[in-house]
């Protein structure tokens, strides 16, 4: 089974980097995975964007007609990927920046402060690693430690001094993520623990 | 579960560095997306290796460059794009008229002119139909995903040698830029003997590396060996790859990136009730085409999938000989088919062919049915039309 | 030592060069290029850099030098011979890589070859042979054909209005620091003959120094293409060309900066 997620946004918010995260964090837990950046029209309207899809089987189309999870970080984010997420997927929102939800009933929009969040803790620059965070929470694609390792390994890689606070604000997220719906709830939230 | 070693690599990175690991001893490029990342690995990692890189003033260095270095017996590779690539076109063919084994890497984007950086595959035309001036044939290798782009790097340099050919690498702009886990395993083929590479003439008779033949007999029997080489590739290089044809009653034909995408519209398609396989060329020359007609004789008809208005089409064709209908879509630009846009087209073939199928030839060619824009069909409009105008949803 | 009278010892005015072959040259009476070629073929030989010279042939009229030179040599595509050189010049680097190109293979097509080839400071012998035109497609103007010469392709004579004006490529070559070696010979007589020799041993040298690109420009007459006698185009070589190019060493880095051009 593949899963399929798109984190959107403004340049700079760390959208790229918050899906290889995902990615590295996915062959960690020996699954399948293809990262993507974006393409065609989604290049353009104030958004960046990359794809991971995740599965047990080597991944087939690495464009996807339906998203189950968007991680939308600005408002043209919303605007673009609301309507990509499949019936019963997940919309993550970065209420910071979207005031509004976005309004659909088959799906299950989830509002986290992801600006205000990495600003408590410490850098504007985590946001999505914030969203990473309420994303597993919500949908445990993979596991928790395997993003922490994947941290561990991308972020020492480049940025040694920036580990701390990158695996500070995945925590965050993940906590965020835990609480209850403020959206129009839909499905339960399933053990993140897995 | 067996812990395996893979780490994730970008496409283009990885085709570099499987280069690299199969003693590639010289590198030559210009800037060029989507394929910059390959340059900027070879950029950094030639020179730790102690191994050659120049950045070119243009492709046309680049790739005479590459021919330079070649003729001395070295391993060489060159890679670029679209409007690159075009700018290579003189060189392919003196390479192939030297037959000197160079690999040649086109990350293709949208055409035609500047067009796009998007991802494309519309030089397949291009790749396996010329080039450059001069009857000659180029091997094209056309992976589809990048564990296998790795390997191909490998078999290309094996090929290009052992043929004394240059060889293409036709990936898109998505392969390019995608990441995928791979297992580090690369090959180092062992190189062919390289009598005729020039050295200096010391202790031996001068060699010339050259492609004229101004003598008219000279230059056709020049002609005839190459035309000979150029069958014995295409009776023993043969690359293709099946996937649920045994049961199928329609064949899809895709390769690279769009065979991904027909790959997940088969499992969907069959969810669905349909019984389509797939039919992946990897070598778009030689193509399979006997391969797929064998595939084409069970199955009631034949759907080509590619980011291109139809180039491969043509090749399908070709092979088909008109036994069936053979039905196309594809997207250009930098847009990409989506797996429900396969299955929409699988379900308009699956329509076209499913009655016709169950009346005899002469009733299904009298019946006057209202052609479908993307499909040409043996009964009734014979004007394909190469470019689906599937209904795009909302965009 | 006896005393033979002098008129008795055979003494060697002519002999061919080792590195020359045997075959006759398919060039036109009056030609310079044989003379070019012999040329090369003694300066390599005097350096015994023949068996590990590796040279490249342009498209022209001397696109069969290989068959002149006894040499390893790679046949280029039309203006692209630097580019092959690097290639080669790269992957053997103690080759003496040698390049033959005229002028509308190096100073037309292959401009931006021989100028990025040149500004590597790749170490490269690049020998370009000028009688501005295209000798072997039948006598059309070249970036050198000089203002008011007629040719097939301008036969009311060149006009810089709608043609330009002639190039003077070695000379902006030889503005790059990459240049170790700049100089401009001529086939005029037999003192510049001399002279263009010791240009071209020069040259060699350079490279075998490691300074960088060098060049030598060779003033030549084409007697066919430019419609006269051999004995005509020796003059308009002298009065017309030699005022439009001056020979004249133009760079040597690896010795000093000074341009001494030696007087005609």
């Amino acid at each position: 089974m593949e899963r399929s997620v798109v984190f959107a946004g403004f340049g700079g918010q760390g959208l790229l980097f918050a899906g290889q995260v995902l990615a590295h964090a996915a062959v960690i837990d020996e699954l399948e995975v293809l990262w993507i950046p974006s393409y065609g029209p989604e290049m353009r309207g104030g958004t960046a964007s990359c794809t991971v899809i995740v599965g047990d089987e080597p991944i087939g189309s690495p464009v996807v007609d339906r998203v189950d999870v968007a991680v939308a970080m600005n408002p043209p984010s919303v605007a673009k990927f609301g309507r990509q997420v499949a019936p019963g997927g997940l919309l993550i929102a970065n209420s910071s920046l979207v005031e509004e939800a976005y309004g659909r009933d088959d799906v299950e929009e989830l509002q986290v402060p992801c600006t205000a969040l990495a600003r408590e803790a410490g850098d504007d620059r985590l946001v999505s690693l914030i969203a990473l965070g309420a994303l597993i929470a919500r949908r445990p694609i993979v596991r928790p430690a395997a993003v922490r390792a994947a941290i561990r390994k991308v972020v020492a890689a480049r940025q040694p001094d920036a580990l701390r606070a990158d695996l500070a604000a995945f925590a965050v997220g993940l906590r965020a993520g835990r609480e209850p719906v403020r959206g129009r709830a839909a499905a339960p939230a399933p053990d993140a623990a897995r | 579960m067996t812990k395996r070693r893979r780490v994730l690599m970008k496409g283009n990175e990885a085709i570099a560095e499987a280069a690299i690991r199969a003693s590639c001893d010289a590198y030559f490029g210009y800037p060029i997306t989507p394929q910059a990342e390959l340059f900027e690995w070879m950029a950094r990692r030639m020179p730790e290796e102690g191994r050659v890189f120049v950045q070119a003033e243009s492709e046309l260095g680049a790739i005479n460059m590459a021919l330079g270095a070649a003729a001395t017996g070295a391993r060489v590779l060159v890679s670029s794009s679209g409007p690159g690539i075009s700018l290579m076109g003189e060189a392919m063919s003196y390479l192939a008229g030297s037959e000197l084994p160079v690999v040649v890497v086109d990350v293709m984007r949208g055409g035609p002119g500047l067009g796009s950086i998007g991802p494309s595959q519309s030089d397949y035309l291009l790749a396996t139909k010329g080039h450059g001036h001069g009857d000659y044939r180029v091997p094209v290798l056309a992976p589809s995903s990048i564990a296998e782009a790795m390997e191909l790097v490998a078999t290309a340099f094996e090929l290009a040698e052992r043929y004394r050919t240059p060889v293409f690498i036709l990936a898109d702009g998505i392969l390019g830029q995608a990441m995928e886990p791979v297992e580090q395993r690369y090959r180092d083929p062992p190189r062919s003997e390289a009598p005729w590479a020039v050295g200096g003439a010391a202790g031996r008779p001068p060699r010339v590396v050259r492609s004229l033949h101004l003598e008219p007999e000279a230059l056709e029997a020049h002609n005839e060996r190459l035309q000979a080489k150029y069958r014995e590739i295409a009776g023993g290089e043969v690359r293709w790859a099946g996937e649920r044809l045994d049961d199928a009653d329609l064949a899809i034909v895709a390769y690279g990136t769009a065979a991904r995408v027909a790959r997940t519209a088969v499992a969907r398609a069959r969810a669905e009730g349909l019984r389509p396989g797939l039919f992946r060329p990897i070598t778009l020359w030689p193509f399979p085409e006997r391969e797929l007609a064998e595939v084409a004789s069970r199955v009631r008809g034949v759907l080509v999938v590619e980011l291109s208005a139809g180039q491969m089409l043509e090749d399908v064709r070709l092979a088909v000989e008109g036994r069936l209908p053979v039905a196309f879509h594809g997207r250009t630009g930098g847009m990409v088919p989506t797996p429900d846009g396969v299955i929409d087209a699988l379900r308009r073939l699956e329509a076209r062919v499913r009655p016709a199928w169950t009346l005899p030839l002469v009733e299904a060619a009298a019946l006057d049915r209202r052609p479908d824009p993307d499909t040409f069909s043996l009964f009734g409009d014979d004007a394909w039309r190469p470019l689906e105008t599937t209904p795009r949803g909302e965009r | 030592m006896s005393t033979t009278p002098a008129t008795a010892v055979p003494r060697v005015v002519y002999r061919r060069p080792e590195l020359l072959t045997e075959r006759s040259t398919h060039y036109c009476p009056g030609c310079g290029h044989g003379v070019v070629h012999r040329l090369v073929a003694e300066v390599l030989g005097e350096l015994g850099l023949g068996p590990r010279t590796i040279a490249v042939a342009p498209v022209g009229c001397a696109v069969f030098a290989y068959d002149y030179l006894a040499l390893d040599f790679v046949e280029a595509p039309h203006g692209r011979a630097p580019a092959v050189a690097t290639g080669i010049r790269r992957v053997r680097p103690d080759a003496f890589v040698l390049t033959y190109q005229g002028d509308g293979d190096l100073a037309a097509i292959g401009t931006a070859e021989i100028v990025h080839a040149a500004a590597r400071g790749e170490r490269i012998t690049a020998v370009f042979v000028n009688n501005g035109i295209y000798g072997m497609t039948g006598g059309q103007m070249a970036p050198t054909t000089l203002l008011g010469q007629r040719t097939t392709s301008s036969p009311a004579g060149r006009e810089a209005a709608s043609a330009g004006y002639p190039l003077h490529i070695t000379e902006m070559l030889a503005l790059l620091p990459g240049v170790a070696y700049a100089a401009r010979g001529s086939l005029v007589d037999p003192a510049w003959i001399g002279r263009t020799k010791a240009f071209l041993k020069r040259a060699c040298e350079a490279q075998l120094e490691g300074t960088g690109f060098a060049i030598v420009e060779v003033l030549a007459s084409c007697p066919v293409g430019w419609a006269m006698t051999p004995r005509d185009s020796l003059a308009f070589l002298r009065e017309r060309m030699m005022a439009e190019f001056p020979p004249g060493l133009l760079i040597d880095r690896g010795r000093s900066a000074v341009s001494d051009r030696p007087e005609d």
